[in-house]
């Protein structure tokens, strides 16, 4: 029994923001399913008494010191944007209708 | 040919500083080479052919103004095109970046700059550096100068193929699992993966960020240090830069000596899966260590055996998080966009016509690895993984002054025999991928071909977090003693192009 059926990838390309077409998520709902299968290996030493690390170095919390320092202009902020009206970024509509 | 491409980097930059050849001179000498070669090896995806004359000739303009410049200032270097360069594009191998010029430069970028390194170009890579064989690229794969039919490594594949190919003395790299090493290894030249958080990630386009490191590439051991040096120390635009001093890798290049220290071999690493060539190859870089005063010893490592499937949860959870911000709205490629789409159906579209297969892959992977219902069994799990590797490194280091493997089971492998094959491809990091997850210093050094393909092999050389010095200077020492058997660097065994 597969552990990555074809219903999935495509749930799972909904929530990755990924249009896939109907061939790609035959590809690879068996690639991912062969590689979930070998990954789930971890389970096996992951007991309940082993603390998880996120991150190689022991660090928490670097701040600097809360001053103005010079940014990108507005101009090199909107450099490589695919569309820009009015100094601003201009996106596509985010609302489902017109009110 | 120039004479100049053959020289060191240490050896260029004596002659630009004492003046007996111009910065001009050697940038032109690289150039020419990019020229001959490219359409054969495909290292790059852009030379600025234009800008790299004139930084060379500023640096000669600096020098004859008396000014005393630094042991790299003139020196060309390649970068992997996942730093930015405010001058250059930058497109992370990926078509979802095509054409992109970002408004600043990556630390890394900025510091080899004011060290007066000169940019000949930007390096080819798998997209986004998720890959093993440089196959991943959205623009082409690169092919090893070696055997053109064969893979140059990857994700760095382009900046071991330029050093390897005589394109340039040095590159810059990334390693999130093996990408500096891997490359390095099976393309017969030096890479390290100096430790966490003592290079930069500032400007660097992110895969994995707990894992990715800024690395070098260079044709010898002191190469490399001179450049780890030259970019590495704390910065404060990444959080996780390490504020403590650059170990001194240079001196310990220079040092080069195992005389009374303990090397321990990795026990979980070797028999099946390992080529016999890479394993012979092994075995004589330990006979050599022994011969040079070392005491070897072996060490097990049991949670090493986890590392390869803890890795494939963690990097591509990280990655599907990071590439979240490739949604099309403030840079980069936007598709479908007619007016009639929501930003949601736009984002959508350009994600599936802007990443290739392998990205998609780990996004979606990452995705599920996250999902509430699967997060503790996956990526909780590996994150427990990642603890034991790291235990297992520190009773190791209690024991012995370095570890050592051979850098990859096998030497390079066709173009195309792993390209739809992503567990395979996968094993190509087996032995490098510890060393991320734990954090600390590795480096991979030439020794020797493989008797069945004649093709290069690397030893791994893994030392303690912050230990980058005792990576060089055991490197050093098996570098030099190989160099005198071999009567020369193995790359001139390579045949020419």
């Amino acid at each position: 029994m597969s552990a990555i059926t074809r219903d999935e990838v495509a749930h799972l390309a909904r929530l990755s923001r990924l249009a896939l077409a109907d061939e790609e998520l035959d590809h690879f709902a068996a690639q991912l399913d062969q590689i979930v299968g070998a990954v789930a290996r971890v389970a096996e030493v992951a007991t309940a008494d082993i603390p998880p690390s996120s991150h190689a170095l022991p660090l928490t919390n670097v701040f600097r010191p809360d001053v103005v320092a010079p940014s990108l202009t507005n101009e090199q902020a909107l450099s490589g944007a695919p569309a820009v009206e009015d100094d601003r970024f201009r996106v596509p509509r985010i609302l489902g209708e017109e009110a | 040919m120039s004479e100049l491409i053959k020289k060191t980097a240490s050896e260029l930059g004596a002659l630009i500083a004492s003046g007996e050849v111009s910065a001009v001179e050697v940038a032109q000498a690289h150039l020419d080479r990019i020229a001959a070669v490219e359409d054969r090896v495909h290292a790059f995806l852009h030379v600025g052919a234009e800008s790299a004359l004139a930084q060379a000739a500023a640096i000669d303009a600096r020098r004859s103004a008396g000014e005393e410049l630094g042991p790299l200032a003139g020196v060309p270097i390649a970068h992997k095109d996942v730093f930015t360069t405010k001058d250059m594009p930058t497109t992370a191998g990926s078509k979802i970046l095509e054409g992109w010029r970002p408004p600043y430069d990556a630390t890394v970028t900025r510091r080899l700059r004011e060290a007066g390194l000169v940019i000949l170009g930007k390096t080819n890579l798998d997209e986004f550096a998720m890959g093993s064989s440089t196959e991943n690229s959205a623009y082409g794969p690169t092919h090893n100068p070696w055997d053109l039919t064969r893979i140059p490594g990857g994700s760095s594949g382009g900046a071991s193929a330029s050093v390897a190919a005589y394109e340039a003395p040095l590159s810059t790299g990334t390693d999130t699992g093996g990408s500096i090493r891997q490359p390095a290894a099976v393309t017969g030249i030096v890479g390290m993966k100096p430790t966490y958080g003592g290079s930069s990630r500032y400007g660097l386009i992110a895969f994995a960020s707990s894992l990715d490191t800024p690395g070098p590439f260079a044709r010898n051991v002191m190469d490399a240090a001179l450049l780890h040096e030259a970019f590495s120390g704390h910065d404060p635009m990444d959080s996780t830069s390490i504020d403590q001093p650059v170990p001194s890798v240079v001196e310990a290049a220079r040092q080069g000596d195992v005389a009374g220290l303990t090397v321990g071999v990795v026990k979980e690493f070797g028999g099946d899966g390992y080529q016999p060539g890479v394993l012979a190859r092994f075995q004589e870089s330990v006979e050599l260590l022994e011969s040079l005063g070392a005491k070897v010893v072996e060490v097990s490592c049991p949670s090493f055996t986890y590392a390869l499937p803890a890795y494939y949860l963690i990097a591509p959870s990280e990655c599907s998080s990071n590439l979240a911000r490739f949604d099309a709205m403030r840079y980069g490629l936007r598709v479908g966009d007619d007016g009639t789409r929501s930003a949601e159906e736009v984002m959508a579209l350009t994600r599936a016509a802007g990443f290739g297969p392998e990205v998609k892959r780990r996004i979606m992977l990452g995705t599920y690895a996250l999902s509430s219902g699967y997060y503790d069994a996956y990526y909780g799990s590996a994150q427990k993984v990642r603890t034991l590797i790291s235990r297992d490194f520190e009773a190791a280091f209690q024991h012995v002054d370095v570890l050592i493997s051979p850098t990859t089971p096998t030497t390079a492998f066709p173009i195309g025999e792993r390209a739809d094959d992503p567990m395979a491809m996968y094993l190509a990091d087996l032995c490098t991928i510890p060393s991320n997850l734990a954090g600390n210093a590795a480096l991979s050094v030439p020794c020797g071909l493989a008797d069945e393909d004649g093709m290069p092999v690397g030893l791994q050389i893994m030392a303690p977090v912050l230990g980058d010095d005792r990576c060089y200077r055991v490197g050093a020492a098996v570098e030099r003693a190989f160099e005198s058997r071999w009567g020369g660097p193995l790359l001139s065994k390579a045949p020419a192009l």
